[in-house]
């Protein structure tokens, strides 16, 4: 039994999540492997040897793995998937991009996004945004997964795992990269963060959210998140949309400003440690899951909440 | 050029799903059905391109029972010229799904196939990366834009850290997140167009696909209840709490 994990990466930095997916990879069982695919990325397969566990990183550098775009990556990991029972990347949009493309490449039904690991076939998985819970079991013989790194705890950093080079697979030419417009912030990443703070439709504009969400955020060291609706009307950026659809949260602390509680929002917080909500309505559905709600206008308690950390 | 849009019939977004008490699935009895909102995403943006002279047929597709004719006819009094419903009450699996996608790609032969990033039910997101690959097609998933170059088609792409613009071969499959347009209302006198537009009827069986499930649900369970409600009457009793809490 043998087990790949594929990294999630920028060519410099491991992503945190890898090592949380090398934890669901452990539960399967087996031997642990890491693939390391990009350009340029020797010190990211340095960093995933370190992580507990793992009997090799798999090193595969090329100009056409730069940015993991689908075709050439999935490509690659047919390439590699000859000796492993499971693949699993974390259910990042890189891995929802490339992983569906994995599996039906293998004649896999893929396991998306599994909170859980019953047995090597059986798996937990939030279905209706999280409203149901399915355990399913795989009758393929290859496993292709990805994984709600939120819902694992990360292995360990003790370990020395060898490096091995793998060659690369040849690209299909059917993309090509064109740019990229990463939105910048000095605040942690929302996924990995402790405290998230986010910004509703109440915020209104981007000058609110630097004026009430920003300065909260600062003095808590905490990442900002946003609703779809925020983020549809163009307050902040998409990478900041919390929700079903968006990112899945599960911080030590999740402050919702301005945010009504559509299932579909809670569907990517709910499972954060302590919530507060702070909004005007007291009928606002968010208040039931929030374990502190202050009923106000979010205008006058944030410059007080400021002031008062 | 042909553009294909798949739809598919699924529970109402604003409806509170119940999960069923033998623990079989969630209750679909009686409740409101629609096309899953990121379809009518994928339908608009077809239509779109029809508008701008660029789609010069639009085919609506969907898989599931009889009654997933409501969803075509509403993407055909969207914009849609045809429709196909590939008819069956059993759960076919985005892999399935796309492999019969496959077969009616394979007879349309559109240069396009846009579909919906995931749907709210399963929540699965595979099935248009899935007929990429099936095609040898390449992909651009989690749209916010999509523009014709040429003979290429750039689509810019909702990611984790911000927003990827790739450059795609035709054909292409692309799939649609929430902010690449709004969908529009189909009118009246389209809703009654819409009727008399042709749709076709077909059974899986008859494009030699086997859609057996993979994967076999052994149980369906309601999520832990969090236990929340509890207010507090200003700042300083929140700050208070958070710092007992040791969450601050
Ligand atoms: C397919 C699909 C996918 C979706 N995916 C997501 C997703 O991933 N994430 C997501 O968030 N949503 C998602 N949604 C949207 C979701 O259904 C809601 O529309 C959205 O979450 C609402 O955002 P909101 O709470 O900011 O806005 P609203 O629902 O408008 O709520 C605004 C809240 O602010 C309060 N308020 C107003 N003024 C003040 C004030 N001065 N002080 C304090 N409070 C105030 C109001 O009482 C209200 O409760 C999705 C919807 C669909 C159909």
């Amino acid at each position: 039994m043998a087990v790949l994990v594929i990294a999630d990466h920028n060519n410099e930095t491991l992503s945190d999540a890898t090592g949380k997916t090398v934890s669901a990879a452990q539960k399967i069982g087996g031997d642990v492997d890491i693939l390391v695919a990009g350009a340029g990325c020797r010190s990211v397969a340095e960093a995933a040897a370190k992580i507990s566990g793992v009997r090799k990183v798999l090193l595969v550098e090329a100009p056409h793995y730069e940015h993991r775009l689908a075709e050439p990556f999935a490509a690659l990991i047919v390439s590699l998937a000859d000796g492993y029972d499971a693949l699993l990347k974390t259910a990042t949009t890189t891995g929802k991009n490339v992983m569906p493309r994995v599996a039906a490449l293998l004649d896999v039904m893929q396991i998306s996004e599994i909170i859980d690991v019953v047995s090597p076939d059986t798996f937990v998985r939030p279905i209706y945004a999280g409203n149901a819970i399915e355990t399913v079991q795989s009758s393929d013989k290859k496993k292709v997964i990805t994984v709600r790194a939120t819902a694992f705890k990360a292995a360990g950093e003790d370990g020395a795992a060898p490096i091995e080079e793998a060659p690369a697979a040849s690209d299909p030419g059917l993309s090509s990269f064109v740019k990229e417009e990463l939105t910048k912030s000095e605040r942690p990443e929302l996924t990995a963060a402790k405290i998230v703070i986010s910004g509703g439709r109440a915020l209104g504009s981007y000058e609110n959210f630097e004026k009430y969400i920003f300065p909260v955020a600062d003095k808590l060291g905490a990442a900002v998140g946003a609703s779809r609706a925020a983020v549809d009307a163009g307050y902040v950026p998409n990478d900041y949309q919390v929700g079903q659809t968006g990112k899945v949260v599960a911080p030590e602390l999740y402050i919702a400003v301005g945010i009504s509680g559509a299932i579909q929002h809670l569907a990517g917080m709910k499972d954060s440690k302590v919530i507060v909500a702070i909004n005007k309505d007291e009928e606002a559905p968010i208040f039931q899951i929030a374990d502190y709600g202050l009923v106000g206008d979010l205008f006058k308690i944030m410059p007080e909440l400021e002031a008062a950390l | 050029m042909k553009v294909l849009v798949p739809v598919k019939r699924v529970i109402d977004y604003n409806v509170k799903v119940r999960v069923k008490s033998d623990q079989t699935g969630v209750d679909l009895a009686n409740v409101k059905m629609s096309m899953n909102p990121f379809d009518e995403i994928a339908v608009e943006e077809a239509v779109r391109l029809k508008e701008a002279g660029i789609a010069s047929e639009i085919v609506a597709v969907s898989i599931g029972p009889e009654k997933a004719q409501d969803q075509l006819r509403q993407a055909l009094a969207m914009g849609a010229d045809r429709a196909i419903l590939i008819k069956t009450d059993e759960t076919v699996e985005p892999l399935a799904v796309a492999k019969l996608l496959k077969a009616v790609a394979e007879e349309e032969k559109p240069q396009l196939v846009i579909c919906g990033k995931q749907a709210i039910d399963d929540d699965c997101n595979q099935t248009g990366q899935m007929l990429a690959a099936l095609l040898g097609w390449a992909q651009g998933t989690f749209a916010s834009k999509v523009e014709k170059d040429g003979d290429k088609l750039n689509v810019t792409r909702e990611i984790d850290g911000g927003l990827q613009t790739v450059s795609l071969a035709l054909p292409a499959v692309v799939t649609t997140d929430l902010r690449l347009n709004e969908p529009r209302y189909a009118s009246l006198p389209n809703i009654m167009k819409a009727k008399k537009k042709p749709l076709d009827v077909k059974e899986p069986s008859t494009f030699g696909v086997d859609i057996a499930p993979r994967l076999k649900v052994l149980k369906v369970t309601e999520p832990p209840k969090r236990q929340g409600g509890a207010k507090v009457a200003s700042v300083a009793e929140l700050v208070g709490k958070l710092k007992e809490a040791g969450v601050i």
